[in-house]
Order: C-alpha cells, then sequence, then structure tokens
C-alpha cells in the first residue's frame, strides 16, 4: 500500500535540506499545475512505497501568497496521510505559527525539529517532550545538515501514515474564541467530519471568504455566524482574524517559555555581525557590486563563456560534427539525411548543450548565493529601485546574467518569490543584448558608424529601457493587475551553505532544462533545418546545397512577407530571412548576411559584407534593423526556457508577442520619425509612428488604475 | 496615530493593532507582527527603503508604506 507524506515548513527552515536527506537523488522536479512554482516529489530512501512530497516554504496557511495556496489546496484535497512539518529549533517562535495552522487540518503530523546542532552550540535546550505534548504530535530532533536522526524522523512519520487516522488539536484558544468556534462548529459544521471541523471554523471566524464559498452555507446561517464574530469582537476590542493570529502567538510564546532555556540574551549573532557590514548604508551597494561582479565575470566572461566557446567550436564545431560526417559518409547514409542529422539535429542539440557549462556555473552560485542567505538582502537591497517598474530587487540577477545569455538568465527568474514579478522578469530579461547580438551590433556599427563604441552602449541602453518601459507599460495592464503582493520578507540568518544542497539543486535545475527544453529544440531544429535547406529550383521542390539559400522555403517566407517589414525601411527578402533566421541564434544574422552576399565564412563582424551592406541600407534603415534584432523575439532555445519557466503556453506566445510587438514599433518609430525629421515627406506612416510613441508616453505617464486603492488602503490605516 | 514608520533607527515599540486590509494585512500578522509584541527598528536599506526590524528573534524587511499600518506606541 502506497504512502503519501507531505514536508512542510518555512523557507529556510532546512525543509530542501531535509528532502534532499530523506530521497537522496529519486527526485522529480516539475511544476504545480500551472504556475510557475517547482514541484518536487521523491521516494523515501529505502522504502519504496513511501513518496514524499515537498510543499512550497510558506510561513502560513492563509493564502496570502500563491506558495500558501498551493500547500494548503494540497493538504485539504490530496489527504496526504501524514506531514512531516519541520521548524527552525533557533527560530522556534515563528516557525511553530504554521504548526498551530497545520495542526488543526486533521491530519497526523510529526515535528521536526531542526538544526539542532546550532541549538546546542548557542548553549539553548529545547524540552521536546514537553514541546510535543502542547501540539499533541511527536517530536524529533534533528539536523537535515548532518543527517542526525533523519532515520528516526522517518520512521516515526511512516509509521504515523500508516496508521491512517486523524490528528485532533489540543491547542485552545481563549474562553471567548472557543465560545464562538463551538457555536460555529454546531450550528453550520455538524455534518463535517470530526477532524477538520475546528480547521473550517478557525476559517469561518477569519471570515475567510475562500472557505465561506467552498462550504456554501445559507445567508441566514451566515448572518447567524457573523453575529458571533461581531460578539466576540466587541470583547476583545480587535478584528476575528488579528485575535486568531494574536492568539496562536500569544499560545507560542507561553509553551516556550516552558520548553526552552533561552540562551544568553543581548549578544549580536555572528549573523547580526555580518548584516551590519552587508548591508551597512554605505557599505552594501559597494559589496552587491563587487559579488555580481564575480558571478558575472567568473559565469558569463570567464568560465562560462570559455567552456561554452570549447562546446561549440571544439566538441562540436571540429570534433563531433566532422567525425561524424565523416561516419554518415562512410556508411554511404542518403544525402538528406545526413543533412538532417548534421545540419539539423546535431546543430541544434549542440546549441542547447553549449549553454550548459555556463548554466552550470550560474546555478552553482545562484545556490552559493541563496542557500547562504544573501539573496534575500539583494532583495533587501535592490527593492526600492525595481518595484517601480513591476520587478524585483531579485531581477537583478537574471538581468545581469541575461547580457551573457538569456536562457540561464530567465532559469534565473526562479529565485523571485512573487509570480507577477517573475513573469515579468522572464517577459522583459531578454531585451538586454546576450553574447549572440553582439555581432550583429559590431555588423552594424562596422558597416555604418565607423565601427563606434557608442553603438555598443546604445544597444544595452536601449536594452534597459526596453526593461524599464516594458516593466511600467505592463504594469498597468489588468494581466498585472491586482492586490500588490506584500513585500514583507523575512532576512534568514547568514549558513555556510551545504555543498550537497548547491550541487542537488543545480543538478535537479540543469537537468530539467536538458529534458524539457530538448524536446522542443530538437523540434525546432528539424522544422529550421527542413525550411533552409529545401525549396524549389526551376520549379521543383528538391534538397538545395549552402549557396541556394534564396530559393529556399524561408527566403519564399521572407519574401511573402518583407512588405510587413516595408515601414522599417528595409522590406527586401534578405534582411527578412535574416532577421527571421536570428530566431535559430542572434548571431546566425550575421552569417546569414554572408550567404546571401556569397561569403561562405562571414567574420564576426561581418568585414567583408560592409560594401553590400552600405547599398541595402541607409544608416537609418540599418539603425531601425538593428533595434528590431534587438528587441523582438529572441532565439528558439529563449522561447523554449520561458516556455519552461512559465510552465503555460498562453504566457509563453504573450511573452514571445510583446517583445515582437515592442521591436517592431521601437524600429518603426525611429525609422519613421527618422525619415521626416530628416526632410522626408510626412507620410501616413509618421502619423502612425507618432500616433505610437503618442500612446506609448500616455501608458507610462498615466497614473496606474492602482493609485486609487492605495489611497484606499491609506484611509482604512485611519478607521481602527 | 503613531505607526511603525515613525519608529526611529535603533528604538523600540509595542504593536497596539494592525490595520489595513486584505494580503498586506494578513501577511504582516502572520510574520509574527501582532497585539502586544515588542519591535525593534534596526535598519534601514542604503536606497532609503525597505526597513528592517527585529521581532521574535528573527529579521524582517517591510515597506515604509505597508510598515504605516502597523499602529504602535
Amino acid at each position: 500500500m502506497s504512502i503519501t507524506i507531505a514536508v512542510a515548513g518555512n523557507p529556510n527552515s532546512g525543509k530542501t535540506t531535509l528532502f534532499n536527506a530523506l530521497t537522496g537523488s529519486n527526485q522529480y522536479v516539475g511544476n504545480w499545475p500551472g504556475v510557475t512554482v517547482e514541484k518536487k516529489e521523491g521516494v523515501l530512501i529505502g522504502h519504496p512505497e513511501v513518496v514524499l512530497v515537498d510543499l512550497p516554504g510558506i510561513y502560513s496557511l492563509s493564502t496570502n501568497s500563491l506558495e500558501e495556496e498551493l500547500a494548503r489546496d494540497y493538504l485539504l484535497e490530496s489527504n496526504p496521510d501524514a506531514i512531516i512539518n519541520i521548524v527552525d529549533g533557533t527560530n522556534l517562535e515563528r516557525n511553530l505559527y504554521l504548526t498551530t495552522q497545520l495542526a488543526e487540518l486533521g491530519i497526523p503530523m510529526v515535528l521536526a525539529v531542526n538544526m539542532m546542532d546550532e541549538v546546542e552550540k548557542s548553549g539553548a535546550k529545547i524540552d521536546s517532550t514537553a514541546l510535543g505534548k502542547a501540539f499533541g504530535v511527536p517530536v524529533v530532533e534533528i539536523s537535515a545538515l548532518r543527517e542526525t536522526r533523519i532515520d528516526e524522523l522517518a520512521g516515526i512519520a511512516t509509521q504515523a501514515a500508516q496508521k491512517k487516522g486523524h490528528l485532533l488539536s489540543v491547542h485552545r484558544f481563549s474562553g471567548g474564541v472557543e465560545h464562538a468556534l463551538g457555536h460555529i462548529e454546531e450550528v453550520a459544521l455538524h455534518q463535517q467530519p470530526e477532524h477538520k471541523q475546528r480547521w473550517y471554523a478557525v476559517k469561518l471566524f477569519e471570515r475567510n471568504e475562500l472557505v465561506e464559498t467552498e462550504l456554501g452555507l445559507s445567508p441566514d446561517l451566515m448572518a447567524h455566524i457573523a453575529q458571533d464574530i461581531r460578539q466576540c469582537e466587541l470583547e476583545y476590542d480587535d478584528d476575528s482574524d488579528s485575535i486568531i493570529a494574536a492568539e496562536r502567538y500569544d499560545f507560542i510564546e507561553e509553551v516556550l517559555g516552558k520548553v526552552t532555556v533561552r540562551k544568553k540574551a543581548g549578544d549580536l549573532s555572528p549573523s547580526d555581525r555580518i548584516d551590519r557590514v552587508v548591508t551597512n548604508r554605505w557599505l552594501a551597494l559597494p559589496i552587491f557590486a563587487l559579488a555580481m561582479f564575480v558571478v558575472y565575470y567568473v559565469s558569463v566572461n570567464t568560465v562560462g563563456a570559455t567552456m561554452t566557446q570549447w562546446t561549440n567550436d571544439k566538441l562540436f564545431g571540429q570534433m563531433l560534427l566532422p567525425a561524424i560526417s565523416g561516419k554518415l559518409a562512410d556508411w554511404g547514409v542518403a544525402g538528406w539525411l545526413q543533412g538532417l542529422l548534421v545540419d539539423g539535429i546535431l546543430a541544434g542539440v549542440g546549441s542547447v548543450l553549449s549553454f550548459l557549462p555556463q548554466m552550470v556555473v550560474l546555478f552553482l552560485f545562484l545556490g552559493l548565493l541563496e542557500f547562504s542567505g544573501y539573496m534575500a538582502r539583494v532583495a533587501f537591497i535592490m527593492d526600492r529601485m525595481f518595484r517601480k517598474f513591476g520587478l524585483s530587487g531579485k531581477s537583478f540577477i537574471p538581468m545581469l546574467i541575461g547580457s551573457g545569455c538569456s536562457v540561464p538568465a530567465i532559469m534565473a527568474a526562479r529565485t523571485i518569490e512573487n509570480e507577477h514579478d517573475r513573469r515579468m522578469t522572464v517577459i522583459t530579461t531578454s531585451f538586454i543584448p546576450c553574447g549572440a547580438k553582439l555581432p550583429v551590433i559590431a555588423m552594424i556599427a562596422g558597416a555604418f558608424f565607423g565601427g563606434k563604441g557608442w553603438v555598443a552602449f546604445g544597444a544595452y541602453f536601449l536594452g534597459i529601457a526596453a526593461v524599464v518601459i516594458s516593466g511600467i507599460i505592463l504594469k498597468k495592464t489588468p494581466l498585472f493587475q491586482g492586490e500588490a503582493a506584500p513585500f514583507v520578507m523575512e532576512l534568514p540568518a547568514y549558513r555556510w551553505p551545504s555543498l550537497k544542497n548547491i550541487f542537488v539543486t543545480t543538478w535537479d535545475r540543469v537537468s530539467s532544462f536538458v529534458r524539457k527544453a530538448s524536446t522542443i529544440i530538437l523540434l525546432a531544429a528539424i522544422v529550421i533545418w527542413f525550411v533552409t535547406y529545401f525549396g524549389w529550383v526551376d520549379g521543383r521542390f528538391q534538397m538545395l546545397n549552402g549557396g541556394q539559400i534564396d530559393q529556399s522555403i524561408v527566403a519564399a517566407v521572407g519574401n511573402a512577407i518583407s512588405w510587413i517589414f516595408k515601414p522599417l525601411g528595409w522590406g527586401q527578402w534578405r534582411p527578412v530571412v535574416a532577421a527571421l533566421s536570428g530566431l535559430v541564434a542572434k548571431e546566425t544574422v550575421v552569417s546569414s548576411f554572408g550567404i546571401f552576399y556569397g561569403f561562405s565564412e562571414a567574420a564576426e563582424g561581418g568585414q567583408e559584407m560592409w560594401t553590400s551592406l552600405r547599398a541595402a541600407f541607409s544608416p537609418l534603415s540599418a539603425t531601425s534593423f538593428l533595434i528590431f534584432v534587438l528587441l523582438s523575439a529572441p532565439c528558439i532555445a529563449t522561447i523554449s526556457s520561458i516556455r519552461r519557466e512559465m510552465n503555460s503556453a498562453g504566457w509563453t506566445w504573450f511573452a514571445i508577442g510583446f517583445m515582437t510587438t515592442i521591436g517592431y514599433s521601437a524600429a518603426l518609430m525611429v525609422y519613421q520619425i527618422g525619415t521626416w525629421l530628416r526632410g522626408g515627406a510626412f507620410s501616413a506612416w509618421t502619423g502612425i509612428a507618432l500616433g505610437l510613441l503618442g500612446l506609448m508616453t500616455w501608458q507610462l505617464f498615466r497614473p496606474s488604475p492602482k493609485a486609487g486603492s492605495a489611497l484606499k488602503r491609506a484611509n482604512a490605516g485611519v478607521r481602527g | 496615530m503613531k505607526t511603525l514608520r515613525d519608529v526611529r533607527i535603533g528604538e523600540s515599540a509595542r504593536v497596539v493593532r494592525v490595520h489595513g486590509h486584505g494580503r498586506i494585512r494578513r501577511r504582516v500578522m502572520d510574520m509574527g507582527i501582532t497585539k502586544n509584541v515588542e519591535i525593534f527598528v534596526r535598519k534601514v536599506a542604503p536606497l532609503g527603503d525597505p526597513i528592517e526590524v527585529n521581532l521574535r528573534g528573527y529579521e524582517l524587511s517591510l515597506r515604509k508604506i505597508d510598515a504605516e499600518i502597523v499602529e504602535v506606541s
């Protein structure tokens, strides 16, 4: 008979460490259905019949965040056989708040008091027998990091689960509240199973709308209950939800007074001492800049770039591809099949694999930042700057990494807790010019602007401006509206991160990327290969050789849609197809021009074809082309990682559509308004471009539809 | 009404009541800011917002605008 045990606890309570210790490598990492939150399941080591579910780290079951909602829904609807509630022994007071709520669900529970090694070192003591008695559950003192008494915990939890019994909460609120709760149970909940009554009663007392709808009580009954609650509120001179929260904490204080011997107060902990420097008013920003520089320099510039280049050029370019082509030719494999395998599949897979080294290095760093506690400080330091455009302080890291490669950058957005902020970060990150866009920038700068450095600088400025403008614009759309997510964030104590945790997390993230993304990329690579290498020569459909790309399907498509790009100043098939080929990888734009102008091998900056380019573009239309390539839909690998992180086809299409719209509009405005300002005639397109500019400015500066509710909030503050 | 926002850095205050509504109010209470708890305001972020406070043995950061819903004495 299979058993399911849910692992629940606060963020930073060591939940991930415990989960890794209990399941080893038998984990499956996915997403909770329809959302961007990671879901982990695993099998208990040595007990194939016991499945562990790692719930998102939460502080409460009040459903004021997506994570809380997921955890609550899982616990209420999937009926796990037991809960392991892990609490941080060095911070029991706040950790046990969740415990008081979990204990009301009726599910058998084991309390795992973690970080006992640190507790003992600090000289504090915990009487776990008394603690267990107060909550009516067994207690095991563990150290997830050192894996002490982990087996004992697993054994007790399995036993509790096998009984398939119910937990009845032993905690009692004060007299007046219990009176109201009892009354609510009596009139509204007697048809519910006994072990669930208390949970519902407390929620009804708190006027939780979700539960009110779920139970579907008659208006009469609701009015009756409301009277009970009102009476209690008058008696306590406080709101019902606030009475409950305060009494939970009062109860915990009372219990802790009995079961713990506190360490001597007054001294600054080592963590506080670190923070005196790290988040110091003057030192915080320089230290942050230094930390970011190291992350960037190592993961993007040195290790990452070198290894990426090695994988691309040496492993694939010089070793694998020629060897495999040679073998295929030896075996006499048909030409088209050779093409499919080498130019299509291998090149496509190679483009995924070449990101891996960079991704691994980056995720090792992210793990270090997250598990040490510094990531929360990043949000603390950068919040003020980023929240203005709907991003989180933690969005800084994806943006920074994005200047190397958007694929790991978008995956780095996973460390952002709030779903709105995370989606916004995923949508805007690839505006930052990545390494693959540099050759395109160099080509345009070289051919039209004497290779001046300000073009590259301008490209970065454009990227940052696009992030800021998109953030402000999107924030005011209904998609990102709704009540602002509270930024009330714990700054966890600094800890030495466990290497095992960092490696396991990195492995999970990288391997899940490879599994999910590679299928999309493989398919896309085959399609792109087909449309590039097949076409009509003299009216006959056939496979093409390298020089015949102007007869390919993609060229036909380019021709057919080139009118769309006419208002941007480059409505011929060559630039259009070159821009489209950027979907494979942005640097392909340069090599496509190379092929079109008859250069078999184009240099990084495409010096050979500057003359040809000058014939095809004016400086203004070249600028418009560059803007479009920089801002519009990213490469297929990035798109597949957007798909992976968004966990929704709709959001992925929205992201691609939004980027392309921004790219197109920006290029249109620059070209049309530019032409007009330089003495060109005022055409209908000039009018459209000016209209777009006006619309954008209006959306940028109009007050947020939410400003009203902020005012309301301030008023509500005065009410009591 | 004196709120948590008005407490100077390096000083402590006792919570009288949590105002506001919705998720922010709920979250603030869940994190332990409830009636009668003592809060120590430790510092303000380098850019002037949010603030860092200490309560119930741990460090919490919140924006100044959200600190306004916490009435203190």
